[in-house]
């Protein structure tokens, strides 16, 4: 009967492996701050260098001619959404190293398969209307389906982040209703919501 | 005696084989390297342990080959699922009482 205390280290053992090998737990909430940020940096400079109203959009489409400044607001949320994955990556990495675990495993792959399910499909979809110049209808279509991809993927890590793909949800669908705001919801669901969910992820599970 | 003591399983008196339990109880199917990492144990030992449980038939195993490389992935079996639960059922009763003697 001396072994007791070795079974409350039994019990915290197993809670640890069944949550280690189901779900992906190096994200780190500091990764999504910093991708609200640079979502943040995103918006204003294209609202600053290239702001547009959507008249004149549609007014260049129908004459078959994509203006210079969608390509380059398009160059610009490419260069955001790289940077802001590539600081996911590096936070994770840094945060899997600190407790001793591989970044890449089984339960890393999962969840990224799950999240590009949605994405992907999103990202397609969102490509077609682009080429068919329904410009106005793909913010909303990035959050949304952006919501739906996190929604998935919350079987595979901190289930928390499924609120955070329902926010996106309700903002996409608002921005539908409300087109040529666009930029206006990319920035709150890129960027507050980011800020907002990684804090919260920080300090409950980091601090 | 107290009675749950009766449900403490020999088998599963070991760190890595609680940890192989554990892991297969939450995962459809882990395969032999998934679960050396995750239990960061050398494959001797894991291989040991392995073949332990599955002479219990508290795990299954099913082999095959992705590319040329053989790959063996485990599994839980429907025994292996009761003893552990009841296994760790038992684990409960003994910290509470030890909590309530104190």
């Amino acid at each position: 009967m001396n072994k007791e205390p070795d079974y409350i280290k039994d019990i915290s053992e197993i809670r640890n492996i069944m949550e280690r090998s189901s779900r992906f737990m190096s994200l780190s909430g500091l990764s999504g701050v910093m991708a609200g940020i640079y979502a943040l940096v995103g918006a204003y400079l294209a609202y600053k260098l290239f702001y547009f109203s959507d008249e004149i959009l549609y007014r260049t489409i129908s004459r078959g001619v994509v203006s210079d400044k969608v390509l380059h607001v398009v160059l610009l949320a490419l260069g955001v959404l790289v940077l802001a994955i590539g600081t996911g990556i590096w936070f994770s990495y840094s945060k899997a190293k600190k407790h001793n675990y591989r970044m890449w495993d089984a339960t890393a792959k999962r969840m990224i398969i799950n999240l590009a399910i949605p994405l992907t499909t999103g990202g397609i979809f969102v490509l077609i209307m682009f080429s068919k110049g329904l410009i106005g209808l793909i913010a909303p279509c990035t959050l949304i389906f952006y919501g739906l991809a996190l929604i998935n993927a919350s079987k595979y890590t901190y289930t928390d982040i499924r609120y955070l793909g329902f926010c996106e949800i309700v903002l996409g669908l608002l921005s539908s209703y409300f087109i040529g705001y666009g930029l206006l919801f990319w920035a709150i669901g890129f960027g507050l919501l980011h800020i907002i969910y990684g804090t919260v992820m920080y300090f409950k599970y980091e601090k | 005696m107290k009675q749950y003591l009766n449900h403490l399983n020999k088998a599963f008196e070991n760190r890595v084989r609680l940890g192989i339990m554990s892991a297969l109880t939450v995962n459809d199917y882990l395969d032999f390297n998934a679960l050396k990492e995750l239990l960061n144990v050398t494959d001797g030992n894991l291989a040991s342990h392995l073949k332990a449980l599955e002479k219990e038939e508290y795990i299954g195993m099913e082999k095959s080959f992705v590319g040329r490389k053989p790959n063996t992935k485990y599994h839980i079996t429907k025994a292996g699922r009761s003893a552990f639960e009841e296994h760790i059922g038992a684990l409960e009763q003994l910290i509470k009482e030890q909590h309530q003697s104190k």
